[in-house]
């Protein structure tokens, strides 16, 4: 497998703990060596060069401050070991200082600090150097969601400040798909799909990537017919687990009896306690019971049993809360229900990997 | 009604009644001795061994002799060198033991030489090092020399087996130190732009100061006052100071004076154990400095300068 990454690109590698994301980026550091490959910079093969002389910085999981110099120490430290003039380290760390927000803290140690805090100096002891390329080792892992969000956003404005390249190692799906330029989702140590965070979303490449980014239903499929529909091919496909065909849309024509993955986020899924009046071509209706509803605020998942197959896997409907409930959501626990969804709103995994 | 303890008061009272075997213990057996042995320093020698109570500083003058100041100054350098030495194997060696997926293993192969008596493995290196020993048959049978090098009774030989001796005490220390160290910080050091040296000078070291000073004073305070290794396989010029303890005690029966050199070796060692508080509570005290407080006057401070 091989990876191109961009010059002053915001590339993630996401994928489960153990997925080798961060051996990854340790090779890519310099930390780690690869029995085979080669890592490339700029057309020249970087794996002889030992860490110190790399152009990449590093932000690690924990930080790793060192605990005994205090925040400008900490951030100085780069500067000292190349030697740099007292007033020079001392204009350069005040100006990083000041981009972190971290002017008053200077003379904490690394102790002192909030881990919001930890994560600044990290973030400006990573940059002073001016790497060309900044790698991200699950930096915001330890933080609580609040935290991370805003912290997620600074991380981005850094990016459009400083413009070098920076990979990013997660295995938070909402962090990559936020920031990212472009995503590459891994599983057991290989790249399952590289694109742009829609692209991921849309059409996943694998079953993996299907079910690891956001939530969603999927089922086996066995392609019945396949007809032009518009500017793409009208498919009807065959589901097992539902006992029943399926309308979806793809932009390739398929032939009749290839077996696929057939997906539907969620999100898409109209849920409405009257059939749906729609009248849109392959609209695919099923009627169920809602087994479980999840309140959350802005939306409200609805895990819905279907009334023609109880042995089914229960279907995930999303529904997003745009006007003011005053007595709560319409549609509560064991109502009976309509899911409808349209033909081009489901989507055919075709590197089907079980 | 009785009252009741304050659960607070009662964690007190009962510390105080556990510690108290242990506090017998080091009044009787260690008090009690170390202020016989000032008392001694002080007094007349006895003619036959022992002392008369007379008070007298004639122990301390007879210590200010020139064959006496070579042998203080002898057992500083030995002790000194082979402290360093010991100290410098036992940073890779506990550096690679923090490392390693075999700790018990390889912590158990450091405690092993304890179940030897010391004199049976200095007997050990005798037989060894001397002109007819295993190194010196070795070397002939391999043709390297012609006859038997002086591997023994020498400086080199004292602080060859001090070393043996006292690498556990340096290594142990070191050890635990260095587990406890994040070593994600060297990583980040590379990272930086450090090279391997650097990282470990700059950022290993800071870190595991408190495991240095251990290990330094844990090795530095036996080996002062060795006396069985000069003895069995150190020459003439290895005195040191143990071994003259030992000779005014036993040979010239001269108490007070060994008890005065006795002094020397409690004072370097309180000197070593003062200092290691001392660093340790330096560094209580620096984080005490990073009090908000603190802060806010040395960020004060930084502005008004910076503003000037």
């Amino acid at each position: 497998m091989s990876v191109t990454i961009k010059r002053g690109e915001f590339f993630s590698l996401l994928g489960p703990s153990g997925c080798g994301k961060t051996t990854l980026l340790r090779i890519i550091a310099g930390f780690d060596y690869p029995d085979r490959g080669s890592v490339l910079f700029d057309n020249k093969d970087i794996l002889p060069i030992p860490p110190d002389k790399r152009q990449s910085n590093t932000i690690f999981q924990t930080y790793a401050l060192f605990p005994h110099l205090t925040v400008y120490e900490n951030i100085a430290f780069p500067l000292r070991l190349r030697k740099l003039g007292k007033e020079e380290i001392d204009k350069r760390v005040k100006q990083y200082v000041h981009m972190v927000q971290l002017d008053d803290h200077v003379y904490k140690k690394p102790s002192m600090l909030s881990g919001g805090q930890k994560q600044r100096v990290a973030i400006a002891r990573a940059l002073i150097n001016e790497p060309s390329v900044l790698l991200l080792d699950e930096p915001l892992s330890a933080l609580d969601a609040k935290l991370r969000q805003n912290l997620l956003v600074e991380l981005d404005d850094i990016h459009d400040k400083v413009g070098i390249t920076f990979i990013y190692v997660t295995h938070d799906q909402s962090e990559a798909l936020g920031v990212s330029d472009r995503i590459a989702v891994m599983d057991k140590g290989k790249i399952l799909q590289i694109g742009t965070p829609y692209e991921i979303y849309e059409a996943p490449a694998t079953r993996f990537v299907a079910q690891f980014i956001g939530e969603t239903n999927i089922f086996d499929c066995t392609v019945l017919s396949c007809e032009p529909f518009e500017n793409e091919y009208m498919i009807v496909v065959d589901v097992p687990a539902l006992g029943t065909t399926i309308n979806v849309t793809d932009l390739e024509p398929q032939e009749i009896g290839s077996k696929f993955d057939f997906t539907v986020r969620p999100e898409k899924i109209r849920i409405t306690l009257n059939p749906p009046r729609s009248t849109a071509a392959g609209l695919n209706v099923f009627k169920g019971v809602v087994e479980e509803p999840v309140y959350s605020g802005f939306q409200s998942k609805y895990y819905v049993r279907l009334d023609d197959n109880t042995t089914a896997p229960l279907m995930k409907a999303f529904k997003q809360h745009t006007a003011f409930l005053e007595d709560g959501p319409d549609i509560e626990w064991k109502d009976s229900v309509y899911l409808s969804w349209t033909a081009v709103d489901g989507y055919l995994v075709k590197d089907v990997d079980r | 009604m009785k009252k009741a303890i304050k659960p607070a008061k009662r964690e007190q009272l009962l510390g105080t009644l556990y510690s108290f075997p242990m506090g017998i213990w080091f009044t009787v057996f260690f008090t009690v001795p170390l202020a016989i042995i000032i008392l001694y320093s002080f007094m007349k020698r006895g003619l036959y061994g022992g002392v008369e109570k007379a008070f007298t500083l004639e122990a301390y003058r007879q210590m200010i002799n020139p064959s006496f100041a070579k042998v203080l100054v002898r057992t500083l350098w030995i002790s000194a060198f082979s402290t360093v030495l010991c100290v410098l194997i036992a940073i890779p060696v506990g550096y690679a033991m923090a490392k390693s997926k075999h700790q018990t293993l390889l912590l158990f192969l450091i405690i092993i030489p304890f179940w030897t008596n010391s004199l049976i493995r200095i007997y050990a290196w005798i037989s060894i090092l001397s002109t007819e020993g295993f190194l010196n048959s070795l070397l002939i049978r391999l043709g390297i020399v012609k006859e038997g090098l002086h591997l023994i009774y020498n400086n080199g030989s004292v602080i060859l087996v001090l070393v043996y001796m006292y690498l556990p005490f340096a290594i142990l220390p070191l050890f635990t130190t260095i587990d406890k160290f994040d070593f994600f910080l060297l990583d980040a050091a590379r990272d930086l732009g450090a090279t391997k040296l650097e990282a470990i000078v700059k950022v290993m070291f800071p870190n595991i100061k408190s495991g240095l000073s251990t290990a330094f004073i844990f090795t530095f305070i036996p080996i002062f006052g060795a006396y069985t290794v000069p003895l069995l396989v150190g020459g003439k010029d290895s005195t040191m100071i143990g071994n003259i303890i030992v000779d005014q005690v036993s040979k010239t029966r001269n108490w007070p004076l060994a008890s005065a050199f006795s002094m020397i070796l409690t004072v370097a060692s309180l000197i070593g154990v003062f200092w290691m508080l001392a660093s340790a509570q330096r560094e209580a005290a620096g984080k005490n400095k990073n009090t908000p407080q603190a802060y806010e006057q040395k960020v004060k401070a930084h502005h008004g300068r910076s503003k000037r």
